[in-house]
């Protein structure tokens, strides 16, 4: 592993504390350096390339596969077909487990949905595994492609997103409009989008015997992932080991196994030699995940006042033919803002598409994107400033359930969030600014908020002889950090610098630090290294307690502060001992301690708890020309404990430069006809680049959290999107008067 | 991919003969053909290199006060040369608009006048394109469509020619000399591009192996360079192609507009002179009626191929704006959003 020796860290003055701090990357300099290994930056002796061939039809089946002119071309080795795929011990048409998916394997010659597998051609060259692909010439039996709400299925479905409700109402809707002086409707729809990571989904697999597998792969989820490929290839799940140092990105797209790779892993079984997939970018769209599309609707109830009195949000969501993923944006209505009344309900929609799955911020993304310009209309509606308006149905305790928040510094967030960017003076009516070069100029804001879910996680933690640490736990960094920040708390735990400490992370043999994911990844790893932590130093603490000739003896009531490489006695910090000294009195070489993410249960029933912010946005639209830019972007959140400012402002930058992009650049173009996704590539399917992101700000607003866990960790990887998308709609609508009803913004709807 | 032959040939001459050979194909920089070729929408059998062919990489002042320009000069030697910039200062600002500094590095005049359609169903070859193979027909037509033609397009195909560079050489008379097989000739870039019609995959008036060696600017074209801009209206700040651009250049006599040129990009398969609406505003007032006149009489014939209809508004509003920025005078320097209608101001501030 590249970070078993610390990197060099440069110098922060710290004052007893080594959370807070804003470390730079451990990682970064391997980063920059190009030193740190990808999934598909490894080659092993003896090295096949796979390549899938995919479908260019969205419904059907495959008829003739022409694998003859494809073994025929110089360095193919194998092409693998329904013919001949060699057998999984799981059937991929069952779920498997709460991220399990149904996954296209090559179990038939049926078609789905565009760019599934059809077949797996492996090679000495990847130029020789493309261009065999490419000689399948695939002939189809196809059938009409459902692509949109006029041919899709509509279905009631059981749950949206990962096992959530479809169907939720808290007080009586009825009586909510009927006690309502006005009813204020926002129709939106929002797109399909791809993760689009900047590393594509790659594995290098090598099998030692039948049953022992190695995986170089990005991956999200280790422990879970080396489980549940355990069960599809029939081994003892300690015989599989997968290795993911560094993710260039994931965004929820590799925590989910997904068919391309199961393939790739049973061609190297098969052939007898390791196996390198990595995904093309136009294959990225379709086999692993994308965000589905919504169609939403929201009514407002509101009285002479503003206040609201009913909230409904009707969602239709898109799934496939046959999986069930749905974008739960509905959702996203249930936690914002008071009302005496709301109604959350999705509708599923079948259609000829790869299954959705969840992609940063699943549903509070798209939801809270329709539900702030739905707040937004509202405001408009009764003549209110839109923060005004916010803070008049500012929910003090959890709408719904009445139950009290662990904490909320929203209030604090719209101040610092209003002050920071200028609010105060802006006009209510729209188009009434302009800048020197007679752009329309408008203002915008939205709420954000991000629930704060923790995962099962363990971490071992060992004081060396020398007086160093060594922390495990098979955690992930996918580029937010998790390398320094969860180094960081267990330097903090364990009393030691961070240049003290070996953090051994990305492997799936250490313990399991659960998922990336939900924005839960730093509480949870970080709770279970930080209680990993603090067991080595009572085992210490016993040692030298016990021991009549340390300073220490006796302290054992007493208690022990841990500091500097030192345990110092609680009452009389002048009597301490430095750890070396004390495993060599005692003759010990190390002391090990064990830690697991343990979250009070009744706390976590008792109080609702999520992160809050506020996010601000000016655009300046050509009056003319309808051409958008957003000129400023600030957002203030507040999420508890803030274990490294640097990766946390990182996050929150990231975040609201996804909401733009969402607000004004993505979308997957799909062709009504055939399902084909017609922009594949990162041309044209479009993000930001940095000229669209002038300025960008975001504010860390202090907040104690005493219940969310105990280190008060909330979560800061997905609430920057949300707020942004309707910030800047709602920004564009005070610039033009135009209130959009669908996202991507586009030229021809401001001309 | 498939296998292909690598030649570099040592003499123009060698490369004619090459080139002329069927299945064979130019290669440059390559910035978009190997794009093409890893996708499978060309499949050359023979890649003819002629970047290291002597003598055309040169930008040289002619004796008349022309330019002529070196078929593989890269676009950023061109875009930032002190000649240029001060002279033809849209064909830098075109040139800055488009692409990335690392594809501008890289990229080679002859390339961006020959750089192929954007069109998605082009570069998809599990779609019907007749520009990649000729009677297979259009799913462009009624496909994913906003950003295609409105002028000059068929019921065969509905691209359009993406260049930036294209669109101020246009209205400056550029001249594409060629040299191939059967000797040198030249031709009007305007001329260059073909228009679809039932042919569409025959996109330039190049003869097979015909090599276009250099492009000469004619000196009057510097009699715009007080009041010319290039705009661009992308869909996002940098590294898109247009939606519509549009090149205005003006020589004036005090009130009076002496001389107009008047260009579209991203409308139809060629740069589109608008020289129905140059003849309108020679001789009339530099005035905003003048400039919506000429943009009426622009796109008079234009028509939307599918769901593109803004884009005919767009091109009218842009050369209007276009008209109103080259009166008020060209950009002292370069812009600091090359193009953009948001930086519309030299020195203007790039978080403006």
């Amino acid at each position: 592993m590249p970070l078993d020796s610390p990197a060099p860290i440069a110098p922060y003055p710290r004052h007893g504390s080594n959370s807070g701090q804003p470390l730079t990357r451990r990682d970064g300099e391997l980063k920059v350096t190009g030193r740190a290994t990808y999934a598909a930056d490894n080659h092993p002796a003896d090295l096949l390339y796979a390549v899938t061939a995919v479908s260019s039809i969205a419904r059907g089946r495959v008829t003739a596969l022409d694998v003859a002119a494809a073994k025929a071309h110089p360095g193919v080795v194998e092409v693998f077909t329904p013919a001949n795929r060699p057998p999984l011990a799981h059937d991929p048409d069952v779920k498997l487990g709460m991220f399990g998916f149904r996954i296209e394997v090559l179990q038939d010659d049926g078609v789905r949905y565009v760019n599934q597998p059809i077949a797996l051609v492996v090679a000495e060259t990847l130029e020789a595994a493309v261009e065999g692909a490419a000689l399948l010439n695939q002939q189809y039996e196809a059938q009409p492609a459902r692509t949109g709400l006029d041919d899709g299925e509509r279905y009631a479905p059981a749950a949206v997103g990962v096992g959530a409700p479809a169907h939720t109402a808290y007080g009586d809707l009825d009586a909510g409009f009927a006690a309502a002086d006005q009813i204020v409707e926002t129709d939106i729809t929002t797109p399909a989008q791809f993760h689009n990571a900047m590393e594509p989904h790659s594995v290098v697999a090598q099998w030692d015997g039948d049953d022992h597998l190695t995986l170089d792969m990005g991956n999200q989820a280790l422990v879970m992932s080396r489980d549940a490929y355990a069960v599809y290839f029939g081994i003892p799940a300690q015989n599989v080991l997968i290795r993911s140092p560094f993710l260039g990105g994931g965004f929820g797209s590799k925590a989910i196994l997904n068919g391309p790779q199961i393939l790739a892993i049973l061609a190297a079984r098969q052939l007898k030699r390791p196996v390198k997939l990595a995904l093309s970018r136009a294959q990225m769209y379709g086999p692993v995940g994308h965000r589905g599309r919504t169609w939403q609707r929201l009514r407002l109830g509101l009285d002479g006042e503003g206040r609201i009195t009913a909230l409904h949000h009707q969602s239709t969501a898109a799934t496939s033919s046959f999986e069930d993923f749905l974008e739960p944006a509905a959702s996203a209505s249930l936690h914002a803002y008071a009302s005496p009344a709301i109604l959350a309900e999705t509708q599923g929609l079948r259609l000829d598409t790869g299954t959705p799955g969840p992609m940063r911020a699943p549903g509070e993304a798209s939801g809270s994107a329709a539900l702030e310009v739905a707040i937004d209309a509202a405001a408009d509606a009764c003549g209110m400033d839109p923060l005004e308006f916010r803070l008049l149905n500012y929910a003090e305790t959890e709408p719904g359930t009445g139950r009290p928040y662990s904490s909320k510094a929203l209030r604090e967030c719209y101040s610092e969030g209003a002050k920071r960017f200028g609010w105060a003076g802006r006009p209510l009516q729209p188009r009434q600014m302009r800048d020197e070069n007679g752009m329309l100029v408008g203002w915008g804001m939205g709420t954000a908020l991000f629930p704060c879910p923790h995962f099962p996680a363990e971490a071992r933690a060992t004081l060396r002889a020398d007086g160093t640490a060594l922390v495990e736990t098979a955690g992930v960094d996918m580029g937010q950090g998790a390398w320094t920040a969860l180094a960081q708390i267990a330097a903090e735990a364990l009393g030691l610098d961070p240049e003290q400490v070996e953090f051994r992370s990305g492997v799936s043999d250490l313990p399991d630090a659960g998922v990336a994911g939900g924005s839960g990844h730093t509480a949870s790893a970080g709770l279970a290294l930080h209680n990993a932590g603090e067991d080595a130093i009572a085992r210490l603490a016993e040692l030298a307690g016990a021991d009549p000739a340390s300073p220490l003896f006796g302290a054992g009531n007493i208690g022990v502060v841990a500091r500097a490489g030192r345990l110092h006695r609680r009452d009389d910090e002048g009597r301490s001992e430095s750890y070396a000294d004390i495993l060599a009195r005692t003759g010990k070489s190390m002391v090990v301690g064990t830690g697991r993410m343990a979250r009070d249960d009744a706390a976590a029933q008792a109080w609702a708890m999520y992160s809050n912010g506020a996010v601000f946005a000016e655009v300046k639209v050509d009056p003319d020309l309808g051409v958008v830019r957003v000129t400023r972007l600030v957002g203030a959140f507040a999420a508890g404990r803030i274990i490294n400012p640097r990766l946390v402002r990182s996050q929150y930058y990231g975040g609201m430069i996804w909401g733009l992009s969402f607000a004004l650049h993505e979308a997957a173009q799909t062709d009504r006809r055939t399902g084909r996704i017609m922009n594949a590539d990162l041309s044209e399917y479009r993000v930001p680049v940095n000229a669209d992101v002038p300025s960008v700000e975001a504010i860390l607003v202090p907040e104690e959290d005493r219940y969310v866990n105990p280190l008060g960790i909330k979560g800061v990887g997905e609430i920057g999107v949300t707020g942004t998308v309707g910030a800047i709609a709602n920004a564009v609508r005070h610039a033009t008067g135009v209130r959009v009803s669908r996202f991507p913004i586009r030229i021809e709807d401001l001309l | 991919m498939n296998r292909f032959d690598y030649i570099r040939p040592a003499s123009a001459a060698e490369a004619f003969a090459e080139a002329a050979r069927p299945g064979s194909a130019y290669l440059a920089a390559g910035t978009n053909l190997l794009d093409l070729m890893k996708g499978g929408a060309a499949r050359p059998d023979r890649l003819v290199d002629i970047s290291r062919l002597p003598g055309l990489d040169r930008i040289e002042t002619l004796a008349d006060g022309g330019v002529r320009i070196g078929a593989l000069v890269r676009n950023a030697d061109l875009a930032y040369d002190a000649g240029i910039q001060r002279r033809f200062p849209a064909v830098s600002e075109a040139l800055l608009s488009g692409a990335s500094p690392q594809l501008r590095n890289a990229a080679t005049l002859g390339g961006n006048l020959l750089q192929r359609t954007r069109c998605p169903y082009f570069y998809d070859v599990a779609s019907a394109c007749n520009r990649r193979t000729p009677g297979s027909g259009c799913d462009a037509l009624h496909g994913e469509n906003r950003l295609h033609a409105v002028l000059g397009w068929s019921e065969h195909c509905i691209a359009t020619h993406p260049s930036d560079l294209c669109v101020p050489l246009v209205g400056l008379d550029a001249v594409v000399e060629l040299e191939g097989p059967g000797g040198a000739r030249e031709v009007q870039l305007e001329a260059l591009h073909c228009l679809p019609g039932a042919t569409p995959e025959r996109e330039t008036v190049l003869a097979p192996g015909e090599l276009i060696v250099a492009v000469r600017l004619p000196p009057q074209g510097a009699g715009l360079a007080a009041h010319s801009r290039y705009l661009k209206v992308r869909e996002r700040t940098s590294f898109a192609f247009a939606v519509v651009s549009a090149f205005a250049g003006l020589e004036l006599d005090g009130g009076t507009i002496r001389t107009a040129r008047v260009a579209l990009g991203g409308v139809a398969a060629r740069p589109w002179r608008a020289r129905t609406a140059e003849a309108a505003l020679e001789g009339a007032p530099a005035s905003p009626d003048s400039f919506a006149r000429a943009a009426e009489i622009a796109l008079a014939d234009a028509h939307p191929s599918g769901e593109n209809g803004f884009k005919i508004a767009l091109a009218r509003r842009l050369i209007v704006r276009a008209l109103k920025d080259a009166l008020a005078g060209t950009p002292e320097a370069p812009a600091a959003l090359p193009a953009s209608p948001f930086a519309p101001h030299p020195g203007a501030d790039h978080a403006a």
